[in-house]
């Protein structure tokens, strides 16, 4: 049977399209504003918040959704204060609420074999639910991105700037972080926790080896998503191995591909 | 003359440090006034209580005759150019959207630029002289051009009033000059600019008044009675005591290039 004769191949390659597309475009704002660390630390704390969600019967999406907003914000308002180390903060958050995660998953039983699934992703979990849960978060991060388009520019190119042009850095700061935490909890089900940060970096730094302008950087990186998850996807199903390393394995390989052939052309 | 900035008894301290103590000063509408000083002399801060980002822990501050961050969108009059250090040249810009990002005031929040903002940003290239280089990534520029670039955004609102921050670091002597004298062309139309800078010597040539600054305002006045005052000994370090005594300095007035030659 082919790839496609299977359902829930079809909604992971529709979901992988989604993931990709969103993880590109937020990626840039990542790479450009040294925020893949902070990428890593959202992705790790909604790890937390599943398992949390799945010890009180609550839909794991939500406890992620939650865990990694609150933690954006957090992260958003200690970047305000420059006299605490956000790194320090994030690094502490991040390994307590991901240790947290595994701690709470191994009180529940069963669960065991799905820890791995949300750690690594897993092909055969997007629900029809949960696809239509990617159409609206996918549609949120896209909207966002158009009408602040102009704010999230400045404030990542020259924050210093847009606060005496009288923009409300801080909520904007907030508000960007916040949709790298939508795009987290996006790929959560199909990349992985421990995997998405990279989903959020290699895309875009792909793409910023091959063109140097913003707005094309953006696009560009959303079609290398694209094609990255969907690639991986479906290497992974004729593989049979996890679909969070295969998809990640292969944006790394096409991204030390790019870097090579840039540096031995003229 | 109208005063266009205004501090009286301006005190501010940070981490628990006082930066600035007792400022008071003004400057009025189309002075070309150079604010100098030693490192940490509070010079920067200087300019964040004008912009209205540090708040004064003692004091009045009045831009335009209001209190900064009561300016609304008159906030879009006042131009300022950041230390260049503060950006990441490898961000793949080209110079016409930097110089865009000057309209971004005047537009506020969810509006993107138009025609006519596109238009202000090419005359505010053709005035500091590198329209031709609109379309080139920020980085590949010299680092004079790139200085000429943040101008031309700072001038891209048409703004009263210009704030520039050490706008000649890293850039070489023959270029600082030319960008001074393009700053007077910029001031003969109109507007008052403050310019902070260690720059002493070349830039009392081109400015009509100096501010020395060692958190307290050591002397503010012309630049031949400032440059060639014991206020500079007092601002770098070596006390003149008589200072201390009364709001307008005493003037020891020497010849100019023999400052010049002792501020190397």
């Amino acid at each position: 049977m082919s790839l496609l004769g299977y359902v829930f191949m079809q909604r992971a390659l529709i979901a992988g399209t989604l993931i990709g597309a969103t993880a590109g475009a937020i990626g840039v704002y990542v790479v450009l504003r040294g925020f893949s660390f902070i990428g890593a630390g959202i992705a790790h704390a909604a790890f937390g918040g599943v398992a949390i969600a799945l010890l009180l019967g609550i839909e794991p999406l939500w406890g992620a959704l939650a865990f990694s907003l609150a933690v954006a914000w957090a992260i958003a308002y200690t970047s305000r204060r420059a006299a605490l180390k956000e790194e320090v903060a994030i690094g502490i958050l991040f390994a307590a609420s991901m240790a947290l995660g595994i701690f709470l998953l191994s009180f529940i039983p069963g669960y065991r074999a799905d820890l791995f699934g949300y750690l690594f992703g897993n092909i055969l979990s997007v629900s029809s639910h949960d696809l239509l849960v990617s159409f609206v978060l996918a549609g949120l991060v896209f909207t966002a991105v158009a009408v602040l388009y102009k704010e999230f520019l400045f404030i990542t190119f020259d924050p210093g700037m847009a606060e005496v042009s009288g923009f409300p850095v801080g909520v904007l700061q907030g508000l960007l972080l916040s949709l790298v935490a939508l795009t987290v909890v996006l790929s959560l089900r199909v990349v992985g926790a421990v995997l998405v940060a990279a989903l959020l970096v290699i895309p875009a730094a792909t793409a910023y080896q091959l063109v140097r302008d913003f707005h094309r950087l953006l696009f560009l990186s959303a079609l290398l998503g694209i094609a990255e998850v969907v690639g991986g996807l479906i290497i992974s199903f004729y593989l049979d191995t996890p679909s969070g390393p295969t998809i990640v394995l292969l944006s790394a390989a096409l991204f030390a591909l790019v870097m090579f052939l840039r540096k031995r052309s003229p | 003359m109208k005063p266009v900035v205004e501090l009286v008894d301006v005190w501010v301290e940070l981490g628990g440090h006082t930066v600035l103590e007792a400022i008071t000063m003004r400057v009025e509408e189309g002075e070309f006034v150079s604010v100098v000083g030693p490192n940490g002399a509070g010079k920067t801060t200087l300019l964040k209580v004008i912009l209205g980002l540090v708040a004064p822990q003692r004091g009045e501050v009045r831009v335009f005759g209001r209190p900064p961050r009561d300016l609304g969108r008159d906030r879009a009059r006042i131009g300022y150019v950041p230390q260049a250090e503060e950006i990441d040249l490898r961000f793949p810009l080209r110079v016409i959207d930097v110089v865009l990002m000057g309209r971004y005031g005047i537009l506020g929040l969810g509006r993107r630029p138009r025609r006519e903002d596109r238009r202000a940003a090419l005359e505010a290239l053709e005035l500091v002289g590198i329209r031709e280089l609109a379309g080139k990534l920020i980085g590949e520029l010299s680092g004079g051009q790139r200085q000429r670039a943040f101008l031309a955004r700072a001038l891209a609102a048409k703004p009263k009033l210009l704030l520039l921050d050490e706008p000649t670091t890293g850039v070489d002597p023959a270029a600082s000059e030319s960008f001074y004298e393009l700053l007077r062309k910029i001031q003969e139309k109109d507007v008052t600019v403050l310019m902070v800078t260690h720059d002493v010597g070349v830039v009392s040539r081109y400015v009509d008044k100096v501010a020395c600054i060692n958190r307290r305002l050591v002397v503010h006045g012309r630049p031949e009675e400032v440059v060639t005052s014991e206020a500079l000994a007092e601002m770098y370090g070596c006390a003149a005591l008589f200072f201390h005594h009364g709001r307008i300095p005493h003037m020891v007035v020497r010849p100019h290039t023999d400052f010049r030659e002792e501020g190397k």
